[in-house]
């Protein structure tokens, strides 16, 4: 395996990080163009097609977020459907899937996810302490290149709902916390993946995906 | 497995030429120079810290400007979560010091003083990114709720403000249970008692919080050494250990912390 280092000037990717009001931005943009990548946010749908990469950044409530990224749905759909490489983070990686329970619990009732990823999100038992918060380690289940390196190496969770998607399959790596639950998820084709955790925060392991990430958008 | 944390924590204040610097005191006075923010920042982030917790020990809003400048120079050297307290009395300041790069805030006298705070902060921006710190001291008489045996004696612990020179009556037990029923996403226990003793932390005081609330607790104050962490994790359940003066003086490194913690069969991440 090589680690590669690399200037700051040196873009290797356009990525489009998707201002839909919630998220940390700020974060992901670092992360991003640390490895590599120039970064450009935008609340422009217009923008997405000529971008390498899209990145969903995540932060909040399953509900908000999808009230939020509703006017994303159909040119996201179309993204997925080029091809385009689509990173959901946390939130962003829970709105891939079809619906959660958190809207439900929260009496809002079934609300629609993207569902480029079939499944549902769920909570973690009641005896478990919840927000799940802190490094935990991923154990790389199949290979994506997204998770290329990482396998046996920790990242920074916080969430209280999980994904369950319908398709084994679709399950990249696992962590464990009471159950072992999906830390990365990806669709069949693969272009649309998600992180659970917090790659912008899950110091040089975290960069490591990024760089995954601005490495695959590159390629395509 | 989830891992324990290991958060080192800089006090950043004015120097008189009106820039940001890192102090380190003994029980929350005697001040000393240690460092420039940013520099140690960076050097704890390559250093293998788990968090990092920047605190605001100025009082004075043109202090705030300059703070929030560095908080955004320090979030650019930072790739773990950074916590940012001091002076947050609104929930504008949150927002402001979110946007400025901190992943959470933490908030302490404004908490007590207006507990709604902890609800909105929460619903606008999630209870992961609120933190609610309290400096605790002990007080031997009848006025608490919550009582722990210490030393054969019994005593309760009281939230105080400005740095533990005034008490508020409130018990920290208590309030730790209303801050976690408001939205409270981290418990930040600090004590007047043990901070800059390098005698150990708190046990008593941490684990009466953590038996209580099932929010994570990051404990602090009187760490002098990793022995001193692995009392707090094993004894007090504490989520978290942050220390200053023993990683700022090159007492121990993190890394050797961890070892030593790994040793002893606590998780962390090496």
């Amino acid at each position: 395996m090589s680690t590669t280092t690399r200037e700051a000037e040196e873009t290797l990717a356009e990525i489009v990080l998707v201002d839909y009001g919630l998220g940390n931005l700020r974060s992901a943009q670092r992360g991003l163009e640390r490895a590599g990548a120039s970064v450009s946010i935008t609340d422009d749908p217009a923008d997405f097609e000529a971008a390498d990469g899209i990145v969903l950044p995540g932060v909040g409530a399953f509900s908000e977020g999808m009230d939020n990224a509703g006017p994303f749905r159909e040119p996201l759909a179309a993204a997925a459907d080029r091809g385009q490489p689509i990173f959901g983070i946390c939130l962003g990686m829970q709105m891939l899937l079809t619906t959660s329970e958190e809207a439900d619990h929260a009496g809002q009732g079934q609300v629609e996810g993207l569902d480029f990823v079939p499944g549902t999100n769920v909570r973690f038992d009641q005896d478990q302490k919840v927000p799940h918060m802190g490094w935990n380690e991923l154990h790389v289940e199949r290979e994506h290149p997204i998770v290329e390196g990482v396998d046996g190496e920790y990242a920074y969770f916080v969430h209280s709902y999980y994904a369950e998607p319908d398709d084994p399959d679709a399950v990249v790596a696992t962590t464990d916390y009471g159950v072992s639950f999906p830390a990365v998820i990806a669709n069949e084709a693969g272009n649309v993946f998600g992180t659970q955790f917090h790659p912008e925060k899950s110091g040089e392991t975290g960069l490591r995906i990024l760089r995954n990430f601005v490495d695959y958008c590159a390629e395509q | 497995m989830l891992t324990k944390r290991i958060i080192p924590c800089i006090d950043v204040d004015l120097d008189g030429d009106g820039n940001p610097a890192v102090y380190t005191g003994v029980n929350f006075e005697d001040l000393q120079y240690t460092g420039d923010p940013v520099e140690m920042a960076k050097r704890y982030n390559e250093a293998g810290a788990d968090e990092f917790v920047f605190l605001d020990i100025t009082a004075s809003a043109a202090g705030r400007e300059t703070m929030l400048e560095t908080v955004s120079r320090v979030a650019d050297e930072v790739f773990i979560p950074l916590t940012v307290g001091g002076g947050i009395r609104t929930k504008d300041d949150i927002k402001e010091t979110l946007r400025a790069g901190a992943d959470k805030v933490s908030i302490n006298t404004a908490a007590l003083e207006n507990p709604d705070l902890i609800d909105e902060g929460a619903r606008a921006f999630g209870s992961q990114c609120i933190v609610i710190s309290v400096d605790a001291r002990r007080r031997y008489d009848e006025e608490g709720e919550y009582y722990a045996e210490v030393d054969g004696e019994s005593c309760w612990f009281e939230c105080t403000v400005k740095g533990g020179r005034e008490g508020t009556g409130v018990d920290v037990v208590e309030w730790a249970k209303t801050a976690e029923s408001r939205g409270a996403g981290e418990l930040f226990v600090n004590s007047i008692d043990a901070d800059g003793t390098k005698d150990g932390y708190d046990i008593p005081l941490t684990k009466a919080v953590c038996d209580t609330v099932s929010t994570p607790v990051i404990a602090s104050s009187g760490c002098g050494g990793p022995e001193d962490m692995y009392e707090v994790f094993t004894e007090a359940g504490a989520d978290a250990g942050l220390a200053a003066s023993i990683f700022h003086f090159g007492d121990y490194s993190i890394q050797e912390t961890k070892e030593y913690l790994d040793e002893r069969g606590v998780p962390v991440r090496l």
